[in-house]
This record gives structure tokens, C-alpha cells and sequence, in this order.
């Protein structure tokens, strides 16, 4: 087979989690691995990117990859593929993933795979559906390279040890109509990030609105080290901005303990937490299906069972 | 301005989904729905248009009852719809919907096309862009806000950390989020006038696509290890119960 590449989500910050995941598992699928890394950032990747086992570095530093979402990216990786014939290219199935891969499949007639949970190469990736209650074996043809989506966390993160050719390559300015970013906007989460977090505490639709997530908090700050998240009901509803959202469309956490409170366990959610070690549901309906997958589920009140457990880790912790 | 809204008809998403003989998707058990999450984008269309003037076009591609999909989007208050219907797509991937879908966009004019982030049965989130550089318009994902803008529009885009505006030129496609907008019910005088709407009917055929193999193939559906049953408590031992669990985990 042909080489697997890995497009790398990079950022000026540093490289992204994805893209080590995804090398870490190109290594085990034979042939030659590279990485496409395209955007402020991406040079100075390099070399975790080696150490990660790609051989080859695609890089450019190129400015207009951070400010143009999808289609440079796109067409400069489509002149890439005709100089290099890849047979296969994992994607990050983040946003940025997803616009560029999009893209691309327009460009290379190629077929394209999201959700994926595990690879096997260019001929055989695996999905998760309904809620991972099966597994999904699937057979990819058509024109080399096959594009495949892969779920956040899908793969452990681990080094090589190796190093890699840089190859610098000019960015491919796309002709025709391409949205352009003209500002950008942080919205400053407090505490530790949902997706490093120990214990994520998440609430949902039972929580009624956005001030009971200050109880929520509270527990966070009492356990010390736990972060806050919400299910997609209570993003839609606008009672947390969407950087808490875990499932589907939002964060996959893996912590060792996970909190639902209030949170019915939609298959859009379930997906997003059902590899955490612990998971702890507190429900007041007893056919909730999230208590189905609870290691412990809590059926009551979260008003009252929230605070009290608030008190009792402080007491805990200060005896 | 003139909107183009893609509808997609999909299995009832609150029952339980079921997969046929075939492997795939049962999509004609009689209880599907137009996707809950392409009602956010028709709520904008439809803002837009009677802030602007114009009209909505519902475009949907599925199977003969998705027709009832673009009848709600009717009945919400878009004016006129297209179905794409031929049992030559049944299994269609993402590829061929984008193909299919912008041969029938294609066939008027439109100053945006927008689509839901990703459906409520598939997931895939893809679509919308291959289908954007096929009609070769710039595009916009997870839109959380649009405006019209001089020439063009000015988005507010979802990131992983907050948003980004970006600015797009005429024509644009869009996806938008949930949440974005609060879909109108149907009244029942759009009801009614729903049911003098024109709704053209097409096959692929007659959009003149032809390449509908499909690049993806079941092998294999197996059922993922059950996971161990957990213990269900309720009273004054919960609040014990949990701290213990925190304590087991060596995480306070």
C-alpha cells in the first residue's frame, strides 16, 4: 500500500492531541507516515510530529490557512496527493477536520468516512453507532486516497522516538469565493479544560437553566481539579456556551470520574462520555437510559443530592 | 434574496433506530421526520426573507415519504419545494447526496443555501462543504448568527474555544447550528396553504447524475460488549455512595 498520512491540526500554541493520536496509529498500519501540517505553527511541530513516527513533514507556515477555513487547506493537500499518491489520509473529526476533508472529497471524487473509532488501512475502517451500542465494520473503495474522520481519544498518544524530513510547500490559493475570518473570539472557560480534566461534572435539561450550573461549579471547586460540562439540550438552550458541550458534536472526555446530573443520556451525549472510567448519573427519573450505563446511578433529587455531596467532599477533605 | 434550504427526512429521532437486512438505515418505517436540526436554518431562512424579501426553496433528497419533510418546511413558511426521490439512491453516500444535491440546487437561483451542521442520523458533518465546492460558492460551517453584509454575509462560527465572524461573498452555503434560531410551529393556516405549494419531484436521472456507486460497504455489524451492570441507589445513602466512589478513584 501507499503511504497514510495524517492531516495535523496545528496552532501557533502547539500541536494538537488529535494529530498524535492519529500518528501513533498510522505507525501500526504499514507503509510510510506522513503528516500534513499547514498553518502558523506548523514547522515548529515538526519534530513532535517525528517523534510521533511521521517520516515526512509537510509543512507550511502560511498565514492564510488560520484565516481562510477549509478550501486552501483543501486544495493545497489535493496538490500534495497528486505529487505523492498517498492511499490513505486520517483527519482529526473536529470542525476544521471535517471542512477540509469535505473539501477535498469534492476535489479527489474519493470516498470519505467520519465517525471512525479504528482504521485497519485504506480498505477497512470501523464506526460506533447508536450510542456504540454496535460496532460497524466498513468496507472503503473507490480512487486512492481514502479520506476517514476519526473520534477524538479513538487511539492513545504514543512517541517514537523518531524524527522527520521537513518539506516546506507553498500554500495553493484556491480560485473562486472563500469565506475569510475577521474576527476571532475567546470565551474564557474558568478551571481546567473539559478534555484533561479528572472528574467532568456535566449537567443537562434537569438542571431547569443556567444558575444551577453555579452548584455545579462549586462541587468542581470542591473536588478541586474537575471541570464543568453540559449536554447539547442545555447548550441549545443557551444556558452554557457551547465550549462545555460533551457528545457528539462537542468534547469526548475520558476522566476518571464522570458526573451526569440531570442529563437523560441521548445517544448524542453518550458518545461523548461513555469512556470515562466511572461514570456517576444523579436522575430523577428512574427509566433514564443514562442510568443504564451508569456504574452508579443516583435516582432523586440533584437540587438536594448535588449540595449535600458538595459538603460532603469538603468534609472529607478537611479531615 | 432567495434561500435554499436543505431538508433532510430522517428516521423518527426519538425512537429507536433500526438497521434492515441490507445493513442499512430502515428509512421507510412510516415514522420519519424532517431532522429536528434542520428546522434551526429554515427558522433563518425564513427571518431573512421577510426581512429582505424573496423566497425559501426546501430541497431534500430521500425516499417517497421524505415528501412530508418538505411539507412541513412548507407548512413553516418556505414557498416552494424539490424531492429528490429514486430507489437509485437508496445507500447513497455522502459523495452522491453532494453530487445529487447540487445538480438540484443548481437548477435556480440562490443567494445562500443552508443546511443543518450534520444530521441527526448520520453524523457525518461533510456534506456541506464537498457540496459547497461542487457549486464552487465560499461556505460557512456552524453558524451560530448571519446577517446580510453589503454584498455578502457576515457569520458568527462556532469554534472549540468561542466563535469567529467571518465575512462571505454571494452566493454562500451556511450550516447552522442547534440552537441558533427558535423554529416557528407550523400554524394551522400554513398547514393549509402548505397544500397549494408547488413541490417539483426529480430522480437523479432526471438531474442528469449518473455516478451513483456507492464507495462504502457493510461487512460486518456486530454488537459492542455489553457493558457490566452498574448499581442503582436512591435516599440518604446516595450522597455516601458517590463520595466513596470519588474516594475509590483517588480523586479527592
Amino acid at each position: 500500500m501507499g503511504a497514510t498520512w495524517v492531516y495535523a491540526e496545528v496552532t501557533p500554541e502547539g500541536t494538537l492531541p488529535s494529530a498524535l493520536e492519529l500518528l501513533t496509529k498510522a505507525r501500526t498500519l504499514g507503509g510510510d507516515v506522513a503528516a500534513v501540517a499547514l498553518g502558523p505553527g506548523a514547522t515548529n511541530a515538526a519534530g513532535e510530529l517525528g517523534a510521533h513516527g511521521a517520516t515526512t513533514v509537510y509543512a507550511s507556515d502560511d498565514q492564510v490557512f488560520a484565516d481562510r477555513p477549509g478550501r486552501p487547506a483543501a486544495h493545497t493537500l489535493h496538490q500534495l496527493i497528486g505529487q505523492h499518491t498517498p492511499s490513505l489520509i486520517l483527519f482529526p473529526g473536529s470542525y476544521e477536520g471535517r471542512d477540509v476533508a469535505g473539501c477535498l472529497q469534492a476535489l479527489t471524487g474519493s470516498t470519505l468516512m467520519a465517525n471512525v473509532t479504528d482504521v485497519a488501512g485504506p480498505s477497512r475502517a470501523q464506526t460506533e453507532i447508536f450510542g456504540g451500542t454496535k460496532i460497524v465494520e466498513v468496507d472503503l473503495a473507490g480512487p486512492e486516497p481514502r479520506l476517514v474522520l476519526v473520534r477524538p481519544k479513538s487511539f492513545p498518544a504514543e512517541p517514537s522516538g523518531g524524527t522527520a524530513e521537513v518539506v516546506m510547500v507553498d500554500a495553493v490559493t484556491p480560485t473562486g469565493p472563500t469565506a475569510t475570518i475577521v474576527e476571532r473570539h475567546a470565551e474564557a472557560a474558568t478551571g481546567p479544560k473539559l478534555e484533561e480534566a479528572n472528574v467532568v461534572i456535566a449537567g443537562g435539561r434537569g438542571l431547569g437553566g443556567p444558575e444551577p450550573f453555579a452548584m455545579l461549579d462549586d462541587l468542581a471547586a470542591a473536588i478541586g481539579g474537575a471541570a464543568v460540562g453540559a449536554s447539547r439540550a442545555a447548550v441549545d438552550a443557551g444556558w452554557v456556551p457551547y465550549a462545555y458541550q460533551v457528545g457528539q458534536t462537542g468534547k469526548t472526555v475520558k476522566p476518571e470520574v464522570y458526573i451526569a446530573a440531570g442529563i437523560s443520556g441521548a445517544l448524542q451525549h453518550v458518545v461523548g462520555m461513555k469512556g470515562a472510567k466511572r461514570i456517576v448519573a444523579i436522575n430523577k427519573d428512574a427509566d433514564a437510559p443514562i442510568l443504564k450505563i451508569a456504574d452508579l446511578g443516583v435516582v432523586g433529587d440533584l437540587f438536594q443530592i448535588v449540595p449535600a455531596l458538595t459538603e460532603e467532599v469538603r468534609r472529607r477533605a478537611s479531615s | 434574496m432567495n434561500v435554499t434550504v436543505l431538508a433532510k427526512f430522517v428516521p423518527n429521532p426519538t425512537g429507536t433506530p433500526a438497521l434492515g437486512p441490507d445493513n442499512l438505515l430502515i428509512r421507510d418505517a412510516g415514522d420519519g421526520a424532517l431532522d429536528p436540526g434542520d428546522e434551526f436554518g429554515l427558522e433563518l431562512a425564513l427571518q431573512l426573507v421577510e426581512a429582505q424579501g424573496g423566497e425559501v426553496t426546501v430541497v431534500s433528497m430521500g425516499p417517497d415519504e421524505a415528501l412530508t419533510g418538505v411539507q412541513r418546511g412548507l407548512a413553516m413558511g418556505a414557498h416552494r419545494g424539490l424531492l429528490v426521490t429514486d430507489p437509485a439512491l437508496k445507500g447513497a453516500d455522502a459523495l452522491v447526496t453532494a453530487r445529487v444535491l447540487a445538480a438540484a440546487i443548481a437548477r435556480s437561483t440562490y443567494d445562500l443555501v443552508i443546511a443543518g451542521v450534520e444530521s441527526t442520523d448520520g453524523y457525518t458533518g461533510t456534506m456541506p462543504a464537498t457540496l459547497a465546492e461542487l457549486l464552487g460558492v465560499a461556505s460557512v460551517t456552524a453558524v451560530r448568527k448571519l446577517e446580510p453584509d453589503g454584498e455578502g454575509f457576515r457569520a458568527e462560527r462556532q469554534t472549540e474555544s468561542g466563535y469567529d465572524v467571518l465575512t462571505a461573498p454571494k452566493p454562500a452555503l451556511v450550516t447552522v447550528t442547534a440552537g441558533a434560531t427558535d423554529p416557528r410551529y407550523p400554524s394551522l393556516k400554513g398547514i393549509m396553504a402548505a397544500k397549494s405549494k408547488p413541490v417539483e419531484t426529480v430522480t437523479a436521472a432526471g438531474l442528469g447524475v449518473a455516478d451513483l456507486a456507492a464507495t462504502q460497504t457493510v461487512a460486518a455489524v456486530t454488537e459492542a460488549p455489553a457493558k457490566a451492570g452498574g448499581e442503582i441507589v436512591s435516599g440518604d445513602e446516595a450522597v455516601t455512595r458517590i463520595a466513596d466512589l470519588l474516594t475509590e478513584a483517588k480523586v479527592i
